[in-house]
């Protein structure tokens, strides 16, 4: 050991002296770690349970019409029959018609004739909710408070999420208004969306990482692109505003397809805005899955004498899908969430009527639930509540969708 | 046959490659004879990969690279205007260091390059045969379907190969092709050489001067030399001469193991 560097290292008792000082700093950025991650999920709990305790809880209604005004029987024992000829004899004949005409009477379900007397006839009238945690820790003081104020209400425990909630069109009355029509302008959103992007994103990122020659002028481009990705959503509204509604109203309004009586603010623009909103995300998570291919496939593609494009298309791509669809997913879910964009190219804010093609007018989940939370009364955050449940599980659902597709492709080497 | 002069087949004249402003390799002046194993040998960094994959045009994917001189294939200059690069490599094949099959099943990985290639025979017979060639049959035979990733290293390796074989290739580059092998691998690959040779003619970049010296007909020396410190050819012969009787002082040192 006359190695006159082993003297500058400590032994024995120093060097473990020294080797507890790392365990111990060690330990400490442990927790450091650790405590970040509980922080993380105890604001995503919080936010669930915030989320959760405006959409389920006690419920206090009246009806503006005793039940005894049009049948002896009890609510909960009118059959459909029974349902059909109250509806028939105290709705006024033209309002009769109407509902016929959207779907005949005869053919609707018990649920459906149930909920349509509860709202045109008996006239439901929500005095008070409860918050969730309220009804849970609370009942009795509820119960005695309900008693007390409303003597002729009744008191129930509701999920304001219900089946009924989802499959019902927009209504002015939070207790049969449903997000039907924002569920399927959102999915036709997404799917404009995606359909316009991942193509576009994809061959531009193809085009970035396998045949543009490294100069300035790419790294120009680059830098815009990932500039471009931050972006306040907002400004692509604009944007859109600007290209889809107004300078390309024709195409998108449908006009130039014979659609008449139509304008630029239909699901094809907020689609394509949307398209346009996510597609940096798509061509920079393009280009980090085109990046991980080995270039010793390459080389291999190239040594037996393969062109570039048959390289690209039989080697690169296929094993860069999996990350492009990661990258489509993480699209995915801005597109499903994004508001701003939408109020600036004109959802419409009340539409009852299905988006039946790419030129309806259309709402979407987000914008729903902007609109209920900005009303007074307290049974509109309560739906609005439940449209966020709607919002989280339709885009898990999606994503989830989206994953088992990337298993597929994903290569098993 | 033996009194047949030798027929050349890639013929370089004052060959020098640039990486940049870098010259890699100046002034390479051989001849590549036919049906013969030529290996290229060399301390690293002297060029030997540049100077091969100059060759086939593989160089072409560093963008700053460009040579200077000419490689001649039976007198036509690989470098020419009126030259595709795909074909230059449809007809130099090469081998890389690590074996590198696709992510795809065994009989694709012959089937494919033959595919695009616009091969009209029947291509289980060409499978068959090119994995024969590369003496790989027997071992993958019953699971062609499988992937090419479940062979063993010295397997896939062979299998590039019997991959570089099914495109008819005239000539094989090999870039140390055996440096991640196990002892018997490699033995099995310079055995394969050997079969290889009756129809191809083979170029191989090896660190291993027993390889060199067991395989190769024809052996080129090379060296980093004067104030730039590129590579060039400082010997260039017989195989069994360079180890026994080299003319330059520096081979000698070096396949003595007496280099650096
Ligand atoms: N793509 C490249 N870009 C720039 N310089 C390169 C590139 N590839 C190789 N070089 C340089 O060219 C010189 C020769 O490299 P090369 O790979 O041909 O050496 P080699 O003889 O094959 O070495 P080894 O035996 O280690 O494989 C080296 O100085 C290397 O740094
Ligand atoms: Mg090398």
């Amino acid at each position: 050991m006359n190695n006159p560097q082993t003297d500058n290292f400590p032994e024995g008792p120093s060097f473990r002296r020294a080797l507890n000082a790392r365990y111990r700093s060690a330990s400490l950025w442990q927790m450091v770690f650790l405590s970040a991650l509980l922080i993380a999920i105890l604001s995503l709990m919080t936010l669930l349970y915030t989320v959760a305790d405006g959409a389920f809880g006690y419920v206090a209604y009246e009806y503006k019409h005793d039940p005894t005004e049009f049948s002896s029987t009890p609510l909960n024992e009118l059959g459909k029959d029974e349902l059909l000829s109250i509806l028939q004899s105290n709705l006024s004949a033209g309002a009769f018609k109407k509902l016929d005409n959207e779907k005949p009477m005869a053919s609707r379900s018990h649920a459906d004739l149930y909920s349509l007397f509860l709202e045109r006839l008996l006239q439901i009238d929500t005095k008070q909710i409860w918050s969730m945690t309220d009804s849970f820790l609370h009942a009795a003081e509820i119960r005695a408070e309900a008693t007390h104020k409303y003597p002729d209400a009744q008191l129930e425990f509701r999920s304001w999420l219900t089946p009924q909630f989802l499959s019902s069109p927009m209504s002015s009355r939070a207790e049969f208004a449903g997000v039907r029509t924002a569920i399927l302008g959102s999915l036709w959103l997404v799917g404009i969306a995606i359909l316009f992007a991942l193509p576009v994103g994809t061959g531009a990122a193809i085009y970035l990482q396998e045949y543009a020659s490294k100069n300035w002028l790419t790294k120009i481009i680059q830098t815009n692109i990932n500039n471009l990705a931050g972006v306040p959503s907002i400004v692509y509204g604009m944007l859109g505003l600007a290209i889809f509604v107004r300078l390309l109203e024709p195409l998108t309004s449908g006009a130039a397809f014979g659609v008449i009586d139509s304008n630029g603010r239909t699901v094809l623009s907020a689609g394509l805005t949307m398209g346009m909103l996510v597609l940096p995300l798509i061509i920079i998570n393009a280009q980090e899955a085109i990046k991980a291919v080995p270039d010793s496939l390459r080389q291999a593609s190239f040594g037996v004498g393969a062109t570039r494009w048959q390289t690209v298309w039989h080697h690169v791509l296929p094993n860069a899908l999996p990350g492009i669809l990661t990258g489509s997913i993480l699209a995915l879910s801005r597109a499903l969430g994004e508001t701003a964009p939408l109020i600036v190219v004109g959802a419409s804010t009340f539409i009852s009527v299905d988006p039946s093609g790419p030129f309806s007018k259309f709402t979407a989940l987000p914008i729903q639930i902007y609109q209920w939370t900005t009303r007074a009364q307290p049974e509109f955050h309560a739906i609005a509540a439940a449209s966020i449940i709607v919002l989280l599980i339709l885009l898990l659902s999606l994503n989830a969708a989206a994953i088992l597709l990337r298993n597929r492709f994903q290569r098993k080497y | 046959m033996q009194n047949n002069p030798p027929e050349h087949t890639i013929t370089t004249k004052d060959l020098s490659i640039f990486y940049g402003n870098f010259l890699a390799v100046t002034d390479v002046n051989l001849n590549i004879e036919s049906r013969k194993i030529t290996a290229i040998i060399g301390p690293s960094g002297c060029g030997k990969s540049t100077l091969l994959r100059a060759f086939n045009r593989m160089n072409d994917f560093v963008p700053s690279s460009h040579v200077t001189g000419e490689i001649l294939l039976h007198g036509q200059n690989l470098y020419g205007a009126d030259i595709d690069p795909v074909e230059v490599r449809r007809k130099i094949g090469m081998v890389f260091q690590k074996p590198n099959p696709f992510p795809k099943s065994i009989y694709e990985n012959i089937a494919w390059g033959a595919r695009i290639n616009g091969f009209k025979g029947d291509m289980d017979d060409l499978v068959e045969q090119s994995l024969r060639s590369a003496a790989l049959w027997d071992e993958v035979k019953d699971k062609l379907k499988k992937s090419a990733y479940e062979l063993s290293g010295g397997q896939q390796q062979r299998l590039c190969i019997a991959r570089t074989i099914a495109i008819q290739p005239e000539i094989i580059l090999m870039d140390e092709p055996a440096s991640a092998l196990d002892p018997i691998s490699t033995l099995r690959i310079e055995e394969l050489m050997q079969e290889l040779k009756q129809k191809y003619t083979i170029i191989i970049v090896t660190h291993n001067m027993q390889q060199a010296a067991r395989v190769s007909d024809y052996t080129a020396m090379m060296m980093l030399t004067g104030d730039s410190r590129s590579g060039t050819m400082i010997e260039f012969s017989e195989t069994k001469l360079i180890f026994t009787n080299p003319r330059d002082k520096r081979t000698e040192d070096y396949v003595t193991g007496r280099f650096g």
